[in-house]
């Protein structure tokens, strides 16, 4: 059987595996690697045993802080994190959902003041019943894990 | 006591409590001039006569000079000036910041970017705090207690801020709830949610008179024509909630009748005369609120 990697190994850097096919390019974003002076390669739509279709991204030289990779868990919440050294996965990690989320996401209630002036959006998280919700910091209103709109490091 | 009064949220029960007391101190001598040395900043980005003149009586009753405008149309805000400017601003001026403002969440930030304490007077559909301690007030104050009470809210219960802010305020003291409200506009399911958490028992109606008999305070909200897509069904309903005065024949001496007013045709004017109606003595009560809540943050007693 041909054993070969689709997105080729890197030999330094932050791996992340598992990334649902629909959000790749919003993992990327959120992690501002649009404007990213790394080696970035990724590929998308791979077939996964746990997701169907999977995304996946490898930063050479690049090691995130937990909070950075965090923010992305809103949108991926399976995803893998493996580090590398030297072609090799030194450590694994998971990630885990913020207790407050700054920035990154839009509130959902058109009247809320974060959409109509320049303010950076705050929320806490609410779990619990299997469901991601956000409540919002100003309009104290709850944005549900279907509407999340992510703002755009553009 | 919060710094800022924003949300009812930021209130434990022992801290509204404390409002009350204060309030019924300042009815007893409603001319305290302790603030003669401060200004007092209302800044209203949209009209709002009563809470308004409500707030500038209790300021002007404790002594402060008030500065500030009545909407926004000819300031500096419609030359496109942002909230944070505004507030900065009128902060090196004042001592105290009252603001009322259409967009949800405003006032909160507001109070980030402020160096004097806010008063949110009402930010959108969201929060309007200084509402919500004046009607605990007018219930504590007719019926000697707030425990243990039963109160039917009727009218629109969907959108009526001044509802879901009295029901979260109100859940600290064990009532019953009757909500009477058409279809379009029944209280939302994460109220409901709230209440049962709380173990707070309630009953949902259509029917306007059911329950009046036994209830301590009928809390009446006003119909908005906006809220509803069918012009039809909005005087359909409009015309079904509307108190009269033969409906009270038979309730508890004690009951009164709260409403935020405006009113349009919800109370029919011979409620007025009942011994049940309450809602102008209620906007007075608001002004010994008002004065109450300005002397916690300007840090008086």
């Amino acid at each position: 059987m041909e054993k070969h990697l689709k997105v080729s190994a890197i030999k330094e850097g932050t791996v992340l595996d598992h990334i649902p096919a629909d959000q790749l390019f919003k993992v990327i974003d959120i992690l501002g690697l649009t404007h990213s002076g790394n080696q970035v390669t990724f590929g998308t739509n791979l077939d996964s045993k746990l997701l169907g279709k999977k995304g996946i991204i490898k930063i050479a030289d690049r090691f995130f802080e937990s909070d950075e990779l965090n923010r992305i868990a809103l949108i991926a919440p399976q995803a893998k994190i493996n580090i590398i050294h030297n072609f090799e996965v030194v450590e694994k990690r998971e990630l885990s959902i913020p207790s407050t989320i700054k920035g990154i996401v839009k509130c959902m209630n058109r009247v809320c003041v974060t959409n109509h002036q320049p303010i950076e959006t705050l929320f806490t998280t609410i779990s619990g019943d299997g469901e991601l919700r956000l409540l919002c910091h100003y309009c104290e209103k709850v944005t549900r894990g279907e509407n999340l709109k992510i703002i755009s490091n553009e | 006591m919060p710094r800022h009064l924003i949300s009812i949220h930021d209130f434990s029960k022992e801290e509204m409590l404390d409002v009350l007391r204060m309030a019924a101190e300042f009815e007893k001598n409603p001319s305290q001039p302790i603030f003669h040395d401060k200004v007092i900043a209302c800044i209203f980005f949209e009209p709002s006569t009563r809470t308004r003149l409500s707030f500038e009586t209790a300021a002007n009753r404790l002594g402060a000079r008030v500065i500030g405008f009545s909407d926004a149309d000819n300031t500096s805000v419609s030359k496109g000036e942002t909230i944070k400017d505004t507030i900065k601003m009128v902060s090196n001026y004042a001592d105290l910041i009252v603001m009322r403002h259409p967009l949800e969440g405003s006032a909160r930030y507001a109070s980030e970017v402020s160096s004097v304490p806010v008063i949110n007077a009402g930010d959108g559909a969201n929060q309007h705090p200084s509402q919500t301690l004046l009607d605990l007030y007018s219930i504590q104050k007719t019926q000697g207690t707030l425990k243990n009470l039963k109160i039917d809210v009727v009218g629109d219960l969907k959108y009526g801020r001044t509802v879901h802010s009295l029901l979260q305020a109100m859940s600290h003291f064990s009532p019953t709830f009757m909500f009477t409200a058409p279809e379009e506009l029944k209280l939302p399911e994460e109220y409901k949610v709230f209440l049962r958490g709380r173990g707070i028992s309630y009953t949902e109606t259509q029917n306007l008179t059911e329950g009046f008999n036994e209830a301590d305070i009928i809390y009446m909200t006003r119909v908005q024509r906006e809220r509803f897509t069918d012009p039809m069904e909005y005087e359909r309903v409009k015309n079904v909630y509307s108190l009269n005065a033969a409906m009270f024949d038979e309730c508890k001496p004690k009951m009164k009748i709260l409403h935020p007013l405006p009113r349009v045709n919800e109370i029919a004017y011979d409620v007025d005369n009942s011994d049940h109606a309450y809602y102008f003595e209620q906007a007075r009560n608001g002004v010994y609120t008002r004065m109450a809540i300005i002397a916690k943050l300007l840090g008086a007693k």
